[in-house]
């Protein structure tokens, strides 16, 4: 690979100071700075509305607020979490930044649709956010009819326009990534050398362009519905309520995995970064991916098991959920035994990404109780499903989220921040989000229907939802600490240098950090294996000896 | 504060299912602590700078038997909990034929429950323990969810359709009932009790109107009547088929036949919509000539119970209650 960095030249931070030289980049690295800090509001929106919801629910009678601000809170949380920070984060912000530098090229394909997205993600953010405080939504975030569409007050038409809009952010992001993927690879970069991340990214990109669009009509089919009054949903107008499920569920079974592939993509490159081996069955786990987008469109009916939908339709997409598990466990296995023969190096990436195998562990396998149609019966609708699904959405995604930020900040940034602060950081959030959910998947195992405000009919339930209050205490701490120190680092953070965990990649090999505004000097020329890590040889210098001595 | 661990096991359902759900938490619990101890193991030899570097010779990077055996060994037992699970399913899915009817009603934010001698209660369902139970329901607004814990049953209940779900108590008690599909503002509160009752407890409670709706219940069947008389359905539809409309008489569970070639097996659904939207499915032989009636669900549940007793002689006896 070609390295010659200039250290004094301009790096794409200081390629211009005004506020248009930022709203106005055309830059990939720059979009994804626009990403970060809009993505990191709405995250810090969804976390009220989370602590909200979490306080009211330490007494049977609530105590905070009426019924309305309740339904209202968690709905917002939902709405928030799903729409502007899972699905967006990873691909917006990591995806959007490295895609181009991993594969060697200057740019995305489509520089100016790059740029709209954020403004299409802006728009549909700021119409949410009118919504929230101009009334507020009280349907949750799956909207399901005839509630949304004919009952609920508020605003949902809005609500629904803003989710509809920064769909289109998504299909433009996802439809940039495979062009860029398929057109802008470096000379030498072959399919089988493209970065795991790559991988998962092209996975998440196809399951985007085929499935978003779907729920975008399906959303303004409910908003066609309630302001005129047209019959597809409601059955007092002649339409069918489940219709909107099977419309839902088409994109947004798919969609756990647009929010969690991004996440896998992040943990195999810090997996093998972190044991300095390439990652373990590299063609299964890219193949896998690919595997997950294509099954992840024939599952959607086990949300489904109890709405119903015929009971032969149930057996068979309980028969497809538990092949889409296969996937998920091969990755598993994989990025645990990368860590095999190699040097494992318990840097604060590495810690996130090891919580990351423990929660996605417990995440995929309570999958199992809810992908077998008879066991999904009774828990179904409970905090079971709430405990399984944040398993996945927080200990997989949000866990991937800050092991990324904590991996590449020196190669956004140019700074390092306090490495002892961020790993006992790391371990706090794993601590406080088990403390926070594992309580739920026994309070939903005994019943606890999800999105109840009072549950004075059980008070039984009430040390589960203590327990799980005082978790998310801890875990809203541990998320504050970093907002600190990484803004810290940003101005007194020592220097980082342009390649502070040795990584091996075309970002970090052939790129100053920062970058500079065209990323490379010239184009890349790849010729080695990916991931061409050697840990003997690491281990050998660690002790001042080279291969050839031993 | 006590420390419930587990749910009481109410119905014929329960035992079944936790065995199931046992074994899955196993599973759970064995890959969790493997995954764990692996990476754990891994992290101990392998740490930068622990043991000796000629560990690390001849890493390995992929190993097709390991990986084609752990996803294979994955999903045979992945696929033993689908079988066991959708058997389950299918069981839970299908009531026998013996099964005691009772109509359940949703609507924001109450349940409505009618027992076949007209007893009715809100907010409680009373069951006798050992009989099998099936419910058909339906919602007069939003979509809910019927869901009693203590007895691993849950369905929905959704506007514009019939759905079912049956079970046998197994055990005297009182349990939750709760709504677990988000329905608006109060649907935490859209819930109460269900109550198993010993058979010869429930007969009495059944016989003295629940106790608390002591005056005069009706007979869905005779309620039923009551509205086929004052809407003057009799005079359309006659003892036999004439040329303005069908007959009704036998007409539940008998196969129809409509102008566009289909057929269907009359029943609730077929009855509700025949009720609210009837040039829907027209008779083959008829036309389009009756208007579109907007009843209650209560109402259209006693019309087709009323609709179920024609064509067998109309039963004379009266409703629990009375002497």
């Amino acid at each position: 690979m070609t390295t010659h960095v200039a250290t004094e030249e301009k790096n794409y931070l200081q390629e211009g100071h005004t506020l248009a030289s930022w709203l106005l980049t055309k830059d990939h690295k720059r979009i994804a700075i626009l990403y970060l800090i809009s993505v990191s509001f709405f995250f810090f929106v969804g976390s009220i509305a989370a602590m909200m919801v979490r306080l009211e629910l330490t007494s049977p009678r609530g105590t905070l607020m009426s019924n309305e601000t309740y339904n209202k809170a968690f709905s917002a949380h939902g709405v928030v979490m799903v729409f502007f920070f899972l699905v967006v984060a990873i691909p917006a912000i990591f995806g959007n930044f490295l895609i181009p530098m991993q594969i060697g090229a200057r740019d995305l394909a489509f520089p100016r649709l790059n740029l709209l997205s954020w403004y299409f993600y802006m728009a549909g953010g700021i119409m949410f956010l009118i919504a929230m405080m101009s009334g507020g939504v009280d349907a949750g975030w799956t909207f399901y009819t005839p509630m949304s569409s004919i009952y609920s007050n508020g605003q949902i038409t809005l609500a629904l326009v803003g989710a509809f809009v920064v769909g289109f952010s998504s299909i433009f992001t996802g439809v940039n990534f495979i062009a860029t993927i398929h057109k802008m690879r470096a000379p030498g970069m072959t399919w089988w050398r493209l970065p795991l991340f790559v991988w998962g990214h092209y996975a998440t990109s196809l399951i985007v362009i085929l499935g978003t669009p779907v729920v975008a009509i399906t959303l303004l089919l409910v908003v066609f519905e309630r302001v005129a009054k047209i019959g597809i949903f409601s059955p007092e107008l002649g339409g069918d309520p489940v219709l909107f499920q099977h419309m839902f569920w088409f994109y947004s079974h798919p969609a756990v995995y647009i929010m969690v592939l991004p996440g896998m993509a992040v943990i195999s490159e810090i997996m093998a970064c972190f044991s300095r081996n390439k990652v373990f069955g590299y063609h299964f786990v890219a193949l896998s991916s690919l595997g997950i987008a294509a099954l992840s469109f024939i599952v959607w009916g086990h949300h489904m098991f109890v709405s119903s939908q015929s009971m032969y339709q149930g057996i068979f997409f309980s028969f497809t959920s538990f092949l889409v598990a296969v996937p998920s466990a091969i990755k598993v296995f994989n990025w645990s035994l990368t860590m095999y023969k190699g040097s494992v190096w318990l840097a604060s990436p590495m810690i996130y990404a090891l919580g990351f195998l423990g929660l996605f562990t417990v995440g995929g396998m309570t999958g199992l109780y809810l992908a077998s149609v008879g066991t999904d019966v009774h828990v179904t609708g409970t905090y079971f499903v709430v405990a399984h699904f944040h398993y996945v959405m927080v200990g997989g995604t949000l866990l991937a989220f800050l092991g990324a930020l904590h991996f590449w900040w020196p190669k956004f940034f140019g700074r390092m921040y306090p490495e002892g602060v961020a790993k006992w950081n790391a371990m706090l959030v794993f601590i406080g989000f088990n403390l926070t959910f594992l309580p739920q998947f026994v309070v939903g195992w005994l019943g606890m229907p999800r999105r109840y405000h009072y549950y004075y009919f059980a008070p039984e339930f009430q040390v589960y939802h203590v327990m799980s209050t005082l978790g998310a205490s801890a875990l809203a701490i541990s998320l504050i600490v970093p907002a600190f120190y990484l803004t810290y680092s940003l101005f007194k953070g020592p220097k980082s240098p342009p390649n502070p965990w040795a990584a091996r990649g075309l970002e970090w090999e052939a790129a100053a950090s920062p970058p500079i505004k065209h990323n490379f000097h010239g184009v890349p020329v790849v010729v080695g294996d990916v991931y061409g890590y050697d840990a003997e040889a690491e281990e050998l210098a660690l002790r001042g000896m080279t291969k050839e001595e031993a | 504060m006590n420390f419930p661990f587990a749910p009481e096991q109410a119905s014929n359902f329960a035992v079944e299912y936790d065995t199931l759900f046992y074994l899955i938490t196993a599973f759970t619990v064995l890959t969790t602590l493997f995954v764990f101890v692996l990476c754990l193991g891994l992290i101990i030899k392998y740490k930068r700078g622990s043991g000796k570097p000629e560990d690390r010779r001849n890493p390995m990077h992929h190993n097709t038997v390991i990986e084609i055996a752990s996803s294979g060994g994955f999903l045979s037992i992945g696929l033993f909990i689908f079988v066991w699970g959708a058997k389950m399913y299918l069981d839970m899915r299908q009531p026998p034929a013996n099964a005691m009817e009772i109509n359940v009603i949703g609507k924001r934010w109450m349940w409505h429950a009618q027992h076949d001698n007209g007893v009715r209660e809100n907010n409680e369902l009373h069951v006798p323990v050992g009989v099998p139970i099936k419910l058909t329901m339906i919602s007069q607004d939003v979509i809910h969810s019927f869901y009693v814990p203590q007895f691993r049953v849950q369905f929905m209940v959704v506007p514009g359709r019939y759905t079912q779900m049956w079970f046998t108590p197994t055990k005297a008690g009182k349990y939750n009932l709760f709504c677990a599909m988000h329905c608006g503002t109060q649907h935490s509160e859209m819930g109460g009790y269900v109550y198993a009752l010993e058979p010869k407890d429930f007969a009495k409670w059944k016989e003295t109107g629940g106790n608390r709706f002591q005056p005069k219940p009706e007979l869905p069947a005779a309620a039923g009547k009551q509205l086929y008389d004052d809407f003057m359905c009799g005079s359309c539809h006659t003892e036999k088929d004439n040329q303005r409309a069908p007959s009704l008489y036998g007409l539940y569970g008998r196969q129809r036949q409509f102008t566009d070639g289909s057929t269907m097996v009359a029943d609730h659904d077929y009855i509700r919509q025949s009720l609210l939207a009837p040039e829907g499915k027209i008779n083959k032989g008829y036309e389009s000539m009756m208007q579109p009636y907007s009843f209650t669900e209560e109402q259209i549940l006693e019309l087709i119970e009323y609709i179920k007793t024609l064509g067998t002689p109309v039963p004379t006896q009266v409703a629990g209650g009375a002497q």
